[in-house]
């Protein structure tokens, strides 16, 4: 069993090294696919704006729900004030950008993965360097740009329409002040330290989530087999890598380092 | 058929050994390409002729021995010297290998807007020109997973000369075409290659196609050339490989059986388990 598990640590390392040796070969890529916006432009809108449902019916979902939690708890010590001080913390700080990153993995980031499996497995990529391109620069850098531009956005889209959904339960249904709601929210939350450290774990995990994405569908087994597992390992690996880093950042902004 | 075609070689494979996961492919393989002629690579499935093409194109590197292009070493250019000599070079996939995500016309585009600065006019005449050379001009709109087998590999070809390269590979043209689209294939290589000055390299293991259009043919087996020869040398010879290959006998020199332990031994192992 030990030996099992040893074995499984130096695959996970080993492979691991060969992700940021992919890494280093695709950043000269990366500076010479900024030269061409217009297909970083085009793949914003696959992977962002068509995750932009997503990410607003799921914010706005989860807006409403801390309000009805939040609101059970707050209530007990007299403190449904806060609500919107509450509502608005956790979604810049934490939700945010865990959630829209999780679920930029498993809608754009497989589909990332797929896509490029899938132009190897069909030798699209093969061809393209047989037509002296750079699969590199023409396919799998513009991706990595898009995905990465994109998480902080939907991160932020995804906390604003949580506030609003948090505001409706709230003033609507849970007969809150609106007033109240927003004055407590515009004077608790820094920008500084809770918008700016949402924003820099969001765009850690974009920088990771695209990464992991567009690494595995370069390096899958140019079968349907290989495509569908490596599309399988972009959503795993993404998940965890989310939230340990979470963890990790959320410790360090925590202790004001 | 008789053509003129000049003795400069524009491709020279010398002593060449390549080995994938220790099994060795090639050892000390031979071979030259005439300038301006058709060569037919032939051989049996796995006996290696995809991977000589990638060879050829700079995607592998042997282990021992040369390949030259038009004068250069391909193993020992910068990445920047291959590409440009890639550019120079057009290759036709088995799969096609057109851009799913772009139609007929773009996929034909794609080579001169890569590599050219070309206006946007001069462009659409040359695109429609390729198109025009494999009769799919009016299929310029269509998606590559609308084209049947045949027409999506005329694409790939009007493709593979949209820069007019000077050499063409073309990976098992025939595999998997109706005789029309085959037919239509045969007759777009030869003409290809003579009006428009190129060298076509084919690798194939169809044997009356090869003869067709060849003008000099390699037969590969065991890692290296077993015999060569324009297509009636190829037809007369009594070397034993060759009238099997040539002839489509299933046993011969070249085995019906891979290799196996004794078939009484195995069928007895089984027993016992």
């Amino acid at each position: 069993m030990i030996r099992g598990l040893g074995r499984r640590v130096i695959s996970g390392v080993s492979r691991l090294g060969h992700a940021t040796f992919f890494l280093a070969r695709l950043m000269p890529a990366l500076g010479a696919a900024l030269t061409r916006m217009r297909l970083i432009v085009q793949q914003l809108y696959m992977t962002g704006v068509l995750t932009l449902v997503i990410v607003v019916v799921s914010g706005a979902f989860v807006g409403m729900i801390l309000a009805l939690q939040g609101y059970n708890t707050l209530v007990r010590y007299d403190a449904q004030s806060s609500l919107g001080l509450l509502v608005a913390l956790s979604l810049t700080r934490e939700l945010g950008p865990v959630l829209t990153a999780l679920l930029f993995a498993g809608r754009a980031g497989s589909a990332l993965t797929a896509e490029i499996g899938l132009m190897k497995a069909t030798e699209q990529l093969a061809g393209m360097e047989m037509m002296a391109v750079d699969p590199l620069s023409r396919v799998v850098a513009p991706r990595f740009w898009a995905g990465w531009a994109a998480v902080p956005l939907l991160a932020m889209i995804f906390s604003a329409v949580g506030v609003i959904g948090a505001y409706i339960v709230a003033v609507g249904d849970l007969g809150l002040d609106g007033g109240v709601f927003w004055s407590q929210m515009q004077s608790g939350v820094s920008v500084s330290n809770d918008i700016m450290g949402g924003l820099v774990k969001s765009v850690v995990f974009g920088f990771v989530v695209s990464w992991i994405a567009v690494f595995e569908g370069y390096d899958a087994k140019p079968t349907s087999e290989g495509v569908s597992r490596a599309t399988t390992r972009t959503v795993v690996s993404s998940s965890l890598a989310i939230l340990g880093l979470d963890f990790i950042m959320t410790a360090f902004m925590l202790r004001g380092l | 058929m008789d053509r003129p075609t000049s003795t400069e070689p524009l491709v020279a494979v010398r002593d060449l050994a390549f080995y994938r996961d220790d099994r060795p492919i090639f050892e000390g393989l031979n071979l030259t390409v005439a300038k301006g002629s058709v060569t037919a690579i032939m051989g049996g499935s796995g006996s290696g002729k995809t991977t000589l093409l990638s060879l050829i194109g700079g995607r592998l590197l042997p282990i021992r021995g040369t390949v030259t292009v038009a004068g250069e070493v391909v193993g020992a250019l910068s990445r920047k010297a291959l590409f440009a000599l890639r550019r120079r070079m057009g290759m036709l996939f088995q799969s096609s290998a057109l851009l799913t995500d772009l139609d007929v016309y773009e996929n034909v585009a794609f080579p001169m807007r890569e590599h050219t600065r070309l206006p946007e006019t001069l462009i659409h005449d040359l695109v429609l020109m390729k198109l025009e050379m494999v009769g799919l001009r009016g299929a310029r709109a269509l998606f590559p997973a609308e084209l049947s087998g045949g027409m999506s590999r005329r694409v790939a070809l009007a493709r593979a000369i949209a820069l007019d390269p000077m050499m063409v590979m073309y990976d098992e043209p025939f595999t998997g075409l109706d005789p029309i689209s085959m037919g239509v294939i045969v007759k777009l290589i030869r003409e290809l290659n003579d009006a428009l000055g190129m060298t076509s390299i084919i690798v194939t293991h169809d044997v009356a196609e090869a003869c067709t259009i060849a003008d000099y043919i390699y037969l590969l087996g065991n890692g290296r050339v077993i015999a060569e020869g324009t297509p009636a040398d190829m037809k007369k010879t009594d070397a034993p490989e060759v009238r099997q290959f040539m002839g489509g006998l299933p046993d011969g020199p070249v085995a019906f059986h891979y290799p196996a332990s004794r078939y009484l031994d195995d069928l007895l192992m089984a027993n016992q388990s």
